[in-house]
């Protein structure tokens, strides 16, 4: 959580310099003409919206879509985007070809240091994209915005091996816990995921590694941390997911693109059932967006990257606040 | 006794670990893009003035930590016990040398000081930023020299002894800041 007890008296100024605006300005100028001469068109697509993505750990805004202006409290849900995910593919099923988007992606309760509520979502879609090829766009992507030489690329299991000691693809849950137990920062409830584990090592041990010289990509996480990638066939089957680190800090996370509805519609399903068992409430099923993958996604890869925290890194500093014009709590 | 839920954890909680009283006094939210947020927090335990570094899943809860900080003014010292009186409802607390720790180099009867309760029991004492003390005795010192940056020990009404310049003599009052254990000035009386 950033510092909100010491308030300073004028909470009407922005959180970041108009120096530091005009610095995060030329670099969406630098953005925009990298996807520019990629041959990439930009689109804009609804922030408010009947559906969005199931996720088990995202939390969209709900909003009443009113009709009547003396009952604004009773209408049918919306939500405000946690990223422009689904309408991007109903374009790409719809023929586009190479699209990227710029503008904003909400999710509750998450603030902090390298968060907040509302930020601004780079997200992109390149038909024909595998994961090689996607993830040599990011890395010439990140290297252009951070003025970098050259990627480093590590596997998840290498980058695992190489900070943490272990596969996490054949390590027992059990060992896996008492890692984490040893540690002695946090205590695992017994009910714990073995994902949750992964991620708090991936986040405490891993993540914080990375990056130091320079831009580093992950890819091949386990089929459990698919999310909508594809999942290649494999001992152990992988996702074909891929996330970039810089100085620490999570700036990007792709995907091969998952073309089977089917499974689109399971996995839907099967975070509804976690979050249900978190005590949370399930979400509708995107019933349009699986319509569209019924009617056949084009192989492609996509990306999402927070554009606050690149600027925040690329002005070589450590808060959010820094680098965006208002934090939500001053919003 | 309230639990906060890790969607409540910010800067200034004060909660309870292990029959601990702790402040959180930072708290960082870390979420990976796809998966579970964690809140990496540091408490300081308001007994032992210790730091734990914790990290909590969100989702996950702690308990409020009955605390509260009161004024009240030193009665009197009796051994190993400091009875202390809250000015409100002249209520006397008794800490420990202990649990006093420091503070009784700084502290005199009838001053008034800050204690925080945990359940009901004070844990801690903390003097005033700036106390005046009677120097009791010091070497005397060379007539004349008012430089501040020779100086020599001296020792004061409470019994501890500081380091103060070179001029002052025994019978001044002297003021120290309390947080530093240093000498700021002499007291014109």
């Amino acid at each position: 959580m950033t510092d909100s007890t010491s308030q300073p008296p004028h909470d009407f100024l922005p959180t970041a310099s108009i120096a530091h605006l005009r610095f995060r300005a030329q670099l969406l100028r630098q953005l925009r003409r990298f996807f520019d001469s990629h041959g990439f068109d930009e689109v804009h697509t609804p922030v408010l919206s009947s559906e969005t993505i199931v996720d088990i750990h995202l939390e969209p805004f709900q909003v009443v879509r009113f009709a009547d202006p003396q009952n604004p409290a009773v209408g049918p849900i919306g939500y405000l985007q946690t990223s422009p995910e689904i309408h991007m593919k109903r374009l790409l099923v719809a023929g586009a070809h190479s699209i990227y988007q710029v503008g904003p992606a909400l999710r509750s309760g998450e603030s902090g240091m390298w968060h907040n509520t509302e930020f601004t979502m780079v997200e992109w879609y390149r038909r024909g994209d595998d994961l090689q090829s996607g993830m040599r766009l990011l890395a010439e992507l990140a290297e252009t915005l951070l003025s970098a030489e050259s990627t480093q690329f590590l596997s998840y299991q290498d980058a695992f091996e190489r900070h943490v000691d272990v596969n996490p693809h054949t390590i027992e849950t059990d060992d896996l816990r008492d890692i984490v137990i040893r540690t002695g920062q946090w205590s695992p409830p017994p009910s714990i995921r073995r994902d949750d584990l992964l991620e708090y090592l991936m986040s405490e041990r891993v993540q914080t590694q990375l990056g130091r010289d320079g831009p580093v990509i992950v890819f091949d996480y386990p089929a459990s941390q698919a999310a909508l990638a594809r999942v290649r066939d494999g001992q152990p089957p992988l996702a074909e997911r891929f996330e970039l680190f810089f100085r620490g800090i999570e700036l990007a996370n792709g995907y091969h693109e998952l073309g089977n509805a089917d499974e689109a519609e399971r996995r839907f399903r099967l975070a509804n059932e976690h979050r249900t068992f978190q005590g949370k409430p399930a979400l509708p099923l995107p019933t349009r967006f699986l319509a569209a993958m019924r009617h056949g996604l084009p192989s492609c890869a996509g990306t999402a990257l927070g554009f606050d925290r690149l600027a925040m890194l690329a002005l070589g500093f450590k808060d959010i606040g820094q680098a965006v014009p208002f934090l939500a709590d001053r919003a | 006794m309230a639990t906060y839920n890790t969607s409540d954890f910010r800067k200034g909680l004060k909660v309870q670990i292990d029959g601990d009283p702790y402040l959180m006094f930072e708290c960082n939210f870390v979420k990976p893009g796809k998966g579970n947020a964690f809140y990496k927090c540091k408490l300081r335990n308001l007994i032992r003035n210790t730091v734990l570094d914790r990290t909590y899943k969100g989702g996950e809860s702690l308990e409020s930590a009955d605390v509260e900080e009161i004024e009240v003014q030193f009665l009197y010292r009796q051994g190993d016990v400091f009875v202390f009186m809250d000015n409100k409802t002249y209520e006397q607390y008794e800490l420990s040398t202990e649990q006093i720790d420091d503070g009784w180099r700084f502290i005199k009867e009838g001053m008034n000081c800050s204690t925080t309760l945990y359940n009901g029991n004070p844990i801690t004492i903390t003097p005033p930023n700036h106390v005046e003390l009677t120097v009791e005795y010091c070497e005397p010192g060379a007539k004349g020299n008012t430089a501040t940056n020779v100086t020599k020990p001296v020792k004061v009404e409470t019994g501890a002894e500081f380091q103060a310049p070179a001029f002052i003599e025994t019978g001044n009052v002297i003021k120290i800041d309390t947080r530093t254990g240093e000498y700021v000035e002499r007291v014109r009386t």
